[in-house]
């Protein structure tokens, strides 16, 4: 006895919401039994993993801020999935763009300049993520170096680039030896979208982004190409799509919306340069795009469920002491399960008995 | 011992790993399935065979359980892309992920705790050759067993039908379907040995080249290793060459740390990651695309029928 796989001929978007649906239980009970053998009590870890966060308007913010990055980044990764092309740098182009906004913040710090010092550190942060973010690109359509390994790769060198920066010209040379710049001017600062509120206009970039990706995904030639890139890259060929340019255009894209999520994670919620600006957003990133099915509003949703896994994880350090590496194993197990729930979507599962059909 | 000899004895520690990992995935991709969990069933490796070794006191116990996490691991990523044929970049990367998150959790008991050294295993006769004696023959048994890895998977590949079977496979394998050939169960065994190999690999890091685990300790290696398979035109024994040298670009690099140049430290830990990326580099301007790869790699198999 075993199963088979049968192709669908159509499959509905609800069945591909539904699938993602199934996916997020799944992992959610894979993760409650990882809970119980560590010999704590996986209820309690509902509790304060999920139930927790949703009732305490303290923490519903909190999650605003957690999911503005994710947004940010899973959006510009959808462009690079659609095409077929991966992407798997967006942690370092976060960096890149944190760094190059953060060097205009620290440059003008303590002077009085005006206005326009935001949003030309939102604008560098674009720049810096983007560049970098065609690094791999232009090794891909120049000489055809597989994007994988390149765009990881240099998520390491981002990272000792901050690194670098921290603890060697950028440290603030009154900070008591920490390894952290100077707290950024108020001009440098991303403020809250509300008075006293903890959501930043970050979050107001995020919902633009899915906008604007929304109407370009569905109602322009460039998002038909995109999509035709990925599915069949021959006939976009023959339709004189020029393949070389898309590569470019979703990787600039990816690494600037990447860069953009990394300066405003730095001037609206750190405030100043440190070694380390992020928890693994970069690649939490790649989940949540999967997870919203590529689909602008879906990566919305899905980026505030597992923004959830981050708050989550950071209260069930603290109140049931579970590792925050939890966390991680459960979004790679989510992962997962989104990639198999697609067989269900894709494939129908027949079961064949020995002796059967053959 | 001169400096130059402790130089080349590490050079031989530091390339093992990224030689052993490198083999199990060149075995993999060969047959048609790009695995990138590499770095999560290394560190999954690592990471159990740590803490079966801490606990059990027993370096024996502590390589079987990192094989064990490795394969285990693997049959994770089989069952889902053989299973369920999905996506198999996004499958690896979420096994890498997943596999970076669970060994923090396995191995957070353990940090702070160390082994004892490995004895080397002395070759008679052999050690004595002046100069590579002692460098490559009195090492420890791991070192051994990846130089014997690579010429029975060279053999196993180049020589034997059920190599020639895996590699037609990897090739075309709606045509293998066709001649008859069992592809998913091929491949199961492929990714199985990909992944205990990567265990292997882990397990040779936290017990051998470390003696101790720390979280993220893989670095990296299991993606470099990835990168050597492409560097080594899905080859063994230009895998082989490739390891030696980015062991000894990582190992020339912290000697240079130590020497203090005057460059930042972070500059010369970026050495392994940058040799990557421009060894992929000129390897793509030599021969333009990627050459030796396996026809099928990367694409999901479902019979047609």
């Amino acid at each position: 006895m075993r199963f088979e796989l049968m192709p669908r001929t159509t499959v509905s978007p609800v069945a591909r919401a539904l699938a993602s649906v199934v996916a997020f239980i799944t992992a959610f009970l894979i993760a409650g039994f990882v809970i119980w053998l560590m010999g704590r009590s996986p209820v309690a870890a509902f509790d304060v993993y999920v139930l927790q966060p949703l009732s305490d308007p303290w923490a519903l913010q909190e999650l605003l801020v957690k999911a503005t990055p994710l947004i940010l980044i899973a959006i510009g990764l959808s462009y690079c999935f659609r095409a077929s092309l991966w992407n798997i740098g967006a942690e370092g182009q976060y960096v890149m763009g944190a760094v190059l906004g953060s060097w205009l913040a620290l440059k003008t710090h303590g002077t009085d300049a005006g206005i326009w010092v935001l949003p030309l550190m939102m604008l560098l942060g674009i720049i810096g993520g983007a560049l970098y973010g065609l690094i791999p690109a232009f090794l891909k359509t120049r000489f055809g170096v597989n994007e994988i390994l390149t765009s990881l790769m240099l998520v390491y060198v981002a990272q000792l680039t901050l690194d670098y920066l921290a603890r060697g010209p950028w440290r603030d040379p009154k900070g008591f030896n920490f390894p952290q710049s100077v707290t950024f001017d108020p001009a440098a600062t991303l403020p809250p979208i509300m008075e006293a509120g903890r959501v930043h206009y970050g979050f107001l970039f995020a919902l633009v982004a899915v906008a604007v990706t929304s109407v370009i995904l569905g109602r322009t030639l460039f998002g038909y190409r995109l999509k035709l890139t990925g599915d069949a890259p021959r006939a976009a060929r023959f339709a004189g799509f020029n393949s070389k340019a898309t590569v470019m255009a979703v990787f600039a894209i990816s690494g600037g919306l990447a860069g953009l999520a990394g300066i405003a994670e730095v001037s609206g919620q750190i405030g100043q340069i440190q070694p380390s600006i992020s928890p693994g957003y970069g690649f939490t990133a790649i989940t949540v795009a999967f997870l919203g099915r590529l689909n602008p509003i879906g990566i919305l949703i899905a980026a505030l469920v597992v923004a959830l896994t981050f708050i989550g994880g950071e209260s069930a350090q603290i109140l049931l002491k579970l590792p925050l590496d939890l966390t991680q194993a459960f979004q790679g197990i989510l992962l997962l399960c989104v990639l198999a729930a697609d067989a269900l979507v894709s494939y129908r599962i027949r079961l064949v008995t020995r002796g059967g059909a053959k | 011992m001169t400096i130059l000899e402790a130089i080349l004895l590490t050079i031989v520690t530091a390339s093992t790993p990224l030689l052993i990992a490198a083999l199990g995935e060149l075995v993999t991709e060969r047959s048609g399935v790009l695995n990138l969990g590499v770095e999560g069933m290394m560190a999954m490796g690592a990471a159990c065979s740590f803490a079966a070794a801490v606990t059990f006191d027993s370096t024996l116990l502590g390589v079987a359980a990192g094989i064990v996490a490795g394969a285990l691991m693997s049959a994770l990523f089989a069952l889902v892309v053989l299973g369920f044929a999905a996506n198999q970049v996004g499958s690896g990367l979420a096994l890498t992920i997943f596999g970076l998150g669970l060994s923090g959790l396995i191995g957070a008991p353990f940090v702070g705790a160390r082994r004892d050294p490995v004895p080397p295993i002395d070759v008679p006769i052999l050690s004595d050759i002046p100069y590579i004696g002692r460098l490559f023959f009195e090492q420890d048994l791991f070192v051994y067993a990846s130089f014997a890895l690579t010429i029975i998977i060279a053999v196993y590949l180049m020589r034997t039908r059920s190599g020639l079977t895996l590699r037609s496979i990897g090739e075309n394998h709606t045509s293998a379907n066709a001649l008859g050939l069992p592809v998913l169960k091929v491949r199961f065994l492929a990714i199985l040995f990909g992944g205990a190999c990567a265990g292997l690999a882990g397990a040779y890091l936290a017990l051998v080249y470390t003696r101790f685990w720390s979280p993220g300790m893989t670095a990296g290696r299991g993606w470099i290793a990835l990168a050597l398979v492409v560097f080594a035109a899905w080859r063994p024994g230009w895998l082989l060459i490739g390891a030696y040298i980015f062991g000894a670009a990582t190992v020339l690099q912290l000697h240079a740390q130590a020497a203090q140049f005057g460059l930042p430290s972070q500059v010369l830990s970026a050495v392994p990651y940058v040799a990557t990326i421009v060894a992929l580099l000129l390897l793509s301007i030599r021969h333009g695309r990627a050459i030796g790869a396996p026809g099928s790699l990367g694409s999901p198999f479902v019979p047609d029928r």
